[in-house]
């Protein structure tokens, strides 16, 4: 019967549908909070000075975004602008996509949306769980994306961690994956709970980046519902009216 | 006509002449009095007959904001995608415009699927209003259709793979299954001729239809007049004007209560649209946000939740065709219920405990295949899935048997209706 389903599962999707994406390794909250400016204001300077050099955000621009966290236009070029662009300009990067692929293997996804498609605890969690793995070209692998092309890029900042595993290495040399801790192997420049605070400002501006009207609809949606609650009563009120004549 | 102009003259000055003037070409204030203000509908109408004029809301919402999404998004592989986020966030509310519209498309199966358990509840399908009901079920059969082309042009990943899905369903027809296939996509695979032809058939063929399949619904609902939830006949007691006793008129009773329902509606309307446009991935699914990828799959492909009760009873049949074919008789046998249904009386509060049993049952069996439909399929869940599927098709195949025994109660002349 089992595998009657699995055939008709194969059957409805091509390319087998129901792999588990990710390690389904256990994430932790990200706590970030989009009304913090300052904080806002800080994962855009994370995200410029790490990420934007391999990964886009095609979708946002410069000078939106700056109005959006509280910055001037000046603030911006002067802060967040190192290169020719326009603050008229989305952030697009000068990495060419075939080089990126011969780099890395893939080509570093733009990010303008991320925290949308994978959420922001995912992505909280993924950038603190690099560990080093010295079977992999880039030296570090990660627990919720494992086999991740990308290597650990804030590891100055967070330092190296190694993993920690439950069992013991078998015959041929595995260990068995169930994870067990991380433990820091060389401190980075930052203290864990700095270094969780970096990951959370990032996170946060990945939220933003990934629908940048939110703030306004939040803000827009108290008066609407509120206009809406006074003319459902006015409403009510004429219809009793109206039908009282009817017995 | 000549005399209806020369009362309004009187009555209404240079409006008044206007209306005249029109009057004697088009009839303008016939239409209005005939449709409209003395149009005479059940005084005992409840809350369950809020959902007719909130689908119309509903439409006209549709069509509003898919006229402005129109005008920014750009129907081709390439540009889609972009296209769509350009809406969020270049395009001057855009992104309200956007909510509206997906939410709206939520909203509408939301309101339709409880405007139609109201006429399984009252029989309002019953004689004489079998047209009435067909119109409705075709309606219903465009407005799936009209989801599933609209759920493609974002060229999201799941929009991608659910389009495939159930593009797949049809190679499960024997012989002519893959001919099919490639004649719905225009080719080989899901692809930009793919995007092109749904996005021709979301913005104009069907929301046409649509729209005429709607007017008919209300012509043919004003011609036998409307049910209600005592299923009496409100035409077979008038008075001496000519009037049913229990009827008042459309307008303004009944403009009136359906705005307290616009109200309320557009209340919860709203707090979606501004505190969970994606409704927890229910209304905009996660994977969506990623572009649409030929080569990756999303982790877990599910329709969105509207078509999930079918999909449920697709998955619990081992075998395709037939699970497409049983698929496709869940939908349609709604059509047949005219005639399935042998009882005597229209409405729930005169039918007998067998009728009774066999609608709640099958409207937990829709729940719980809605439900269903949505999770990756287990051993456990494929088995609920075959128990409720056979609860589904139970309440239409055993119709005949159970309406015809039924011990159903006597049914007064006149509707019960209680001031307040």
């Amino acid at each position: 019967m089992r595998t009657k389903l699995l055939v008709l599962a194969a059957a409805l999707a091509p390319v087998a549908a129901f792999a588990a994406g990710g390690g389904g390794a256990h994430l932790d909250q990200a706590n970030n909070d989009i009304t913090n400016k300052a904080s806002l204001q800080r994962g855009a300077s994370n995200f410029v000075n790490y990420c934007l050099g391999c990964h886009s955000a095609k979708y946002v621009r410069y000078n939106r975004m700056a109005a959006d966290i509280g910055l001037t236009e000046q603030q911006l070029i002067d802060n967040l602008m190192f290169t020719a662009e326009s603050p008229h300009d989305t952030m697009r990067i000068g990495i060419n996509a075939d080089d990126a692929k011969r780099w890395f293997g893939v080509v570093p996804p733009d990010l303008s949306l991320m925290a949308r498609s994978r959420g922001t605890d995912y992505i909280y969690t993924f950038l603190r769980s690099f560990y080093a793995d010295p079977a992999k070209a880039t030296g570090s692998n990660n627990l919720v994306l494992p086999g991740t092309a990308m290597p650990h890029v804030l590891w100055e900042l967070q330092g190296v961690q190694e993993a920690v595993w439950a069992g013991e290495p078998n015959a041929q040399g595995d260990v068995s994956h169930e994870f067990k801790e991380f433990r820091l192997a060389t401190p980075g420049k930052l203290t864990a709970e700095e270094y969780d605070a970096f990951v959370r400002d990032t996170v946060n501006f990945l939220e933003y980046m990934a629908e940048p009207a939110q703030l306004q609809r939040r803000s827009l949606g108290f008066p609407v519902i509120a206009f809406l609650v006074f003319f459902t009563l006015l409403a009510w009120a004429l219809k009793k009216e109206y039908w009282k004549d009817v017995k | 006509m000549g005399s209806t102009g020369q009362t309004a003259k009187a009555a209404g000055g240079r409006l008044g002449a206007l209306t005249g003037w029109i009057d004697e070409r088009f009839p303008m204030t016939k239409l209005w009095k005939e449709q409209v203000s003395e149009y005479y509908a059940p005084k005992n109408m409840n809350f369950w007959y809020f959902f007719g004029s909130l689908a119309m809301l509903v439409l006209v919402i549709q069509i509003l904001t898919g006229i402005f999404l129109t005008m920014n998004y750009k129907p081709s592989s390439a540009e889609a995608f972009g296209s769509v986020e350009y809406i969020m966030r270049d395009v001057e509310w855009g992104w309200l415009i956007r909510y509206m519209h997906s939410t709206g498309a939520s909203a509408f199966f939301i309101v339709v699927y409880l405007h139609m358990f109201r006429a399984l509840l009252y029989g309002s399908y019953q004689k004489p209003r079998e047209l009435l009901w067909i119109f409705g079920m075709l309606i219903y059969l465009l407005l799936m259709g009209e989801a599933f082309f609209g759920y493609l042009l974002p060229w999201g990943n799941m929009s991608y793979w659910g389009a495939q899905v159930i593009v797949s369903l049809f190679g499960a027809i024997p012989v002519a299954g893959d001919f099919l296939m490639e004649w719905i996509r225009g080719d080989f695979y899901i692809s930009d001729i793919t995007l092109n032809r749904f996005f021709a058939l979301h913005v104009i063929a069907l929301p046409l239809a649509l729209v005429f399949l709607v007017i008919a619904h209300l012509m043919a609902l004003h011609e036998v007049g409307s049910n209600n939830p005592d299923g009496v006949e409100i035409k077979k007691v008038k008075g001496p004007d000519g009037i049913p006793l229990d009827g008042i008129a459309f307008h303004p009773y009944y403009t009136v209560k359906d705005m307290v329902g616009v109200g309320v509606f557009l209340i919860l309307f709203s707090l979606v649209i501004f505190y969970a446009p994606t409704m927890g991935g229910y209304f905009l699914e996660y994977a969506n946000f990623d572009p649409a990828n030929p080569l990756q799959t999303p982790p877990h492909i599910a329709p969105v939740w509207y078509f999930t009760p079918f999909y449920a009873i697709l998955r619990a049949v081992p075998s395709k065709p037939l699970g497409a074919a049983l698929m496709g008789l869940a939908v349609v046998l709604f059509i047949f219920l005219p005639w399935l249904d042998r009882g005597k009386v229209k409405s729930i509060r005169y039918r007998g405990p067998l009728f009774k049993f066999f609608l709640y049952s099958f409207a937990i069996a829709f729940v719980v295949l809605g439900w269903l439909g949505l999770q990756a399929p287990t051993p456990l869940y494929t088995n609920l899935a075959r128990f409720f599927t056979v609860v589904y098709f139970a309440f239409f195949l055993l119709m005949p048997w159970y309406t015809s025994v039924d011990k159903t109660k006597p049914v007064p002349t006149r509707v019960t209706y209680h001031a307040h």
